[in-house]
């Protein structure tokens, strides 16, 4: 690990400020990716600031009847809170079939939608990755690439985004909030928060240097069946090959989205049109333009099949 | 662990020899090159040389301790290195075996993967603050009786992650195959697997663990 210097902010405008005026410093909360990342030398910030100590771990009811999740809200607490398992199930569930016990406690809301691929690749120091050294190439493109994306992906990076819990905030169409050094906020819907990979996948999102995420805000409940069905290589904690989010109501419409097929969770609005008429209805749209590889081409049926199982456990 | 005054000889002082041995030979056929000692990726993940300090204060099996660090030194670096608390175990360095699971202020969490400069007025309890040799926690006795290991470097990690794992079921924490999120979880043996799987057993003792686990949660159901 390269070493770096160490602060503990005081507040998230101070937080975004030190990281503004740091070269090369990042935030740490959880670090249960970040420190991954050190160890191996694919992350080597010169400075850390460590956001523990900011008041951002509540979870409070907002006036429109949604639901505010600070950035510091642990996985398992949110996972747990009653609200979030009675009014948005798809959230919980997703959390719960992420990482293990130890990491889902310590593991933070923010840092969760700020998790790096982990592209074989990515994670590998010795091959070219344009993720990880932009311009080196992408060796998961005719490389091994079987738990890679399908969708939107580029011929500079088919990685994907591997959290669960970004997957069920896409289908309840979470905003971010964020803080800058100059005390300015923002308000990003989560659908416009992550980048394509285009030429640029090491830029993954539409955050500014320094610019803090302080909270994810749930709109109000819409209701509904929902569940989260992750398909994946052993039954516990692995990443997904593929996953899907639904929301399904009771005359059959809906709202839908994948994990594991792209570097974003990923909805597509005319197949939640299609989405009463069924899975097979509904996964023509979703897929529409994916590009596989003769190792990653299980994914197209596996969605489908995936799709067709949540719907019909979503009606029984 | 006493060492002063007498001639007892533990089975990390043997490794640890052994380990110096290596290093040495392998310093002396390769001079000048960078030197990776047995202990794996060691060289790469623990602090060495140069690097800036910081202080930090925990409380660590209910005594204070005060640590001057490397800002890269990891909480199970911390422990062993520094505390000398060598109960907790160094596997994949990753956060993927488990071997390393303390409880932190009673959570548990992967001690590899936290810096322990983050961790000031932290409170820290170790496989070491959970029983004694001659006073076992009755997790520690469950995995004796129940022959809960083969070679046992994963279990002061299985133990700490299964004293986590009860307390989070008795606060109605939920886990992937809970079948009803609105009610209160089960002791099952299905929940116990599930929720243990962050810890990994290369000898694969899980049946004999679920089952000491399982004595354990039925007492205090």
């Amino acid at each position: 690990m390269k070493s770096f210097t160490y602060e503990r902010a005081g507040s998230p405008q101070e937080a975004a400020a030190a990281a503004e005026r740091t070269q090369g410093a990042k935030f740490i909360a959880g670090g249960t990716n970040l420190l991954d990342l050190m160890k191996l030398e694919i992350e080597t910030p010169a400075h850390l600031i460590d956001v523990n100590g900011l008041s951002l771990d509540k979870i409070e009811a907002t006036d429109d009847g949604g639901l505010r999740i600070g950035a510091l809200v642990r996985n398992t607490d949110l996972a747990a809170d009653q609200r979030v398992r009675r009014d948005y199930g798809v959230l919980s569930r997703a959390l719960l079939a992420g990482a293990s016990g130890q990491l889902r406690n310590r593991a933070t809301t923010a840092g969760n939608l700020l998790q790096r691929t982990r592209c074989p690749y990515f994670y590998d120091t010795n091959q070219p990755c344009n993720k990880r050294q932009p311009g080196s190439g992408c060796s998961a493109i005719g490389g091994f690439n079987r738990g890679l994306a399908i969708l939107g992906a580029s011929d500079a990076c088919i990685a994907t985004h591997p959290s669960d819990m970004a997957v069920a905030m896409r289908a309840l169409d979470a905003t971010i909030e964020t803080v800058r050094a100059n005390g300015e906020a923002r308000q990003i819907p989560i659908a416009d928060f992550y980048r394509a990979p285009g030429d640029t996948p090491h830029l993954e999102n539409v955050l500014m240097p320094g610019e803090l995420i302080t909270a994810a805000v749930l709109p109000k409940p819409v209701g509904g069946v929902q569940a989260y069905r992750k398909v994946r290589d052993r039954s516990s904690y692995a990443f997904a090959l593929i996953s899907v989010a639904a929301i399904v109501q009771k005359d059959g419409s809906g709202r839908v989205a994948l994990g594991g097929v792209a570097h974003k969770p990923w909805r597509v609005e005319a197949a939640e049109g299609a989405l009463p008429r069924g899975a097979k209805a509904a996964a023509e749209p979703l897929l529409a333009g994916a590009k596989t590889s003769k190792e990653n081409a299980f994914k197209r049926p596996l969605v489908e099949r995936t799709l067709a199982a949540v719907l019909t456990q979503a009606r029984s | 662990m006493s060492r002063s005054g007498n001639f007892e000889t533990t089975r990390r002082d043997v490794l640890v020899a052994g380990a110096m041995t290596v290093v040495a030979t392998s310093t002396t056929s390769k001079a000048g090159a960078q030197v990776r000692g047995p202990a794996g990726n060691a060289g790469k993940s623990s602090p060495v040389g140069d690097g800036p300090l910081s202080k930090v204060s925990m409380t660590i099996n209910g005594s204070r301790r005060d640590f001057e660090l490397d800002t890269r030194t990891t909480l199970l670096d911390a422990l062993r290195e520094h505390a000398h608390l060598t109960g907790t175990k160094k596997g994949c360095d990753h956060g993927q075996c488990g071997a390393c699971t303390v409880l932190l202020d009673g959570h548990r969490i992967n001690s590899c993967l936290t810096l322990a400069v983050m961790h000031e007025g932290d409170s820290v309890t170790t496989i070491e603050g959970l029983g004694r040799p001659d006073h076992l926690h009755e997790l520690q006795a469950a995995f004796v009786k129940h022959d809960g290991y083969q070679c046992g470097y994963c279990t002061s990690g299985q133990i700490c992650s299964a004293v986590g794992v009860l307390d989070e079921i008795r606060a109605g924490i939920p886990s992937h195959v809970s079948a009803d999120l609105t009610v209160a979880p089960q002791l099952s043996p299905e929940e116990l697997r599930e929720r243990m799987s962050g810890n990994i057993c290369r000898c694969g003792a899980y049946c004999n663990i679920v089952d000491a686990i399982s004595e354990v949660a039925g007492r205090k159901a």
